[in-house]
């Protein structure tokens, strides 16, 4: 598998586990109904003091500097479409870890974006 | 209107703002790291100097920047909006990367690659006809 695949699976399972740990955080915070920006400000201040926030952007970050260094051999066509491949963890881990309900259409729709990207891949070669 | 279509009013307005600034954050990063150039070898000063090369870039702040925006947009929607709606609906982006990298950066995209954009188009029409949200406030 070359440097540039391991790189890619990295982005994907750091970038999944981030934003369900975001999304986390964000849940507790609660639903935003003001968008002024003092309220958007005080919601930023909220979501800050909670560890799933801090560890979820730092897996996100660690998935941003693998991207940067994939960006510089690989065309952002390809790239980004590729990460889609996270989709199928994200719509599994939303329903175990945030207890979402994931309806059958909705399930219908991720495979969907899944054979989409297996494409995208497969039309770099 | 209703609170459900006040909800899905706000819900779909931030989708739309991440779908422009996320594509064009992801452009403006690849057109500067396609700048700054692979490592040639991954040693800790070949990474530091790589790390410096495109934390000076003016065209990789650019699109750290869109992606900040999108980033806060992505946030304010995922307090109401369950993640497995957002996140595949916001997958739309994925046509205007491409788009982007095909004619801003001429990139070539193959004839499977786009047959593939274009199924993550179709999964993604099917994700935005589910409700928002299926979960509780914690």
């Amino acid at each position: 598998m070359s440097t540039d695949a391991v790189l890619l699976l990295f982005i994907v399972c750091a970038s999944t586990a981030g934003e369900l740990c975001i999304t986390r955080a964000m849940k507790i915070v609660g639903e935003v109904n003001n968008f002024h920006p003092f309220e958007v400000l005080r919601v930023i201040g909220r979501a800050v003091r909670l560890r799933w926030m801090w560890i979820g952007l730092m897996l996100m970050l660690l998935a941003f500097l693998c991207m940067l260094i994939v960006l510089s051999s690989e065309n952002v066509s390809f790239v980004v479409p590729a990460t889609a491949l996270s989709y199928a963890a994200e719509a599994y881990g939303s329903r175990v870890f945030l207890g979402e309900r994931i309806t059958s259409l909705r399930w219908v729709g991720v495979v969907l974006v899944c054979v989409g990207v297996a494409l995208v891949w497969h039309g770099k070669s | 209107m209703s609170s459900s279509e006040g909800l899905h009013l706000k819900t779909y307005i931030l989708l739309l703002i991440m779908s422009v600034f996320g594509p064009l954050g992801d452009v403006f990063l690849g057109k500067g790291m396609r700048a700054v150039g692979s490592a040639a070898r991954w040693a800790p000063d070949d990474i530091f100097r790589f790390f410096h090369l495109a934390f000076t870039s003016g065209t990789v702040w650019l699109g750290i920047a869109l992606l900040l925006a999108f980033f806060s947009a992505y946030l304010l929607v995922l307090s109401w909006a369950d993640f497995s709606f957002v996140q595949p609906a916001s997958s739309f982006s994925y046509v205007i990367v491409a788009l982007l990298g095909h004619f801003f950066l001429r990139e070539f995209v193959s004839t499977t690659r786009w047959i593939g954009i274009s199924i993550i188009c179709l999964g993604v029409l099917i994700v935005g006809h589910t409700p928002p949200r299926t979960t509780e406030r914690i």
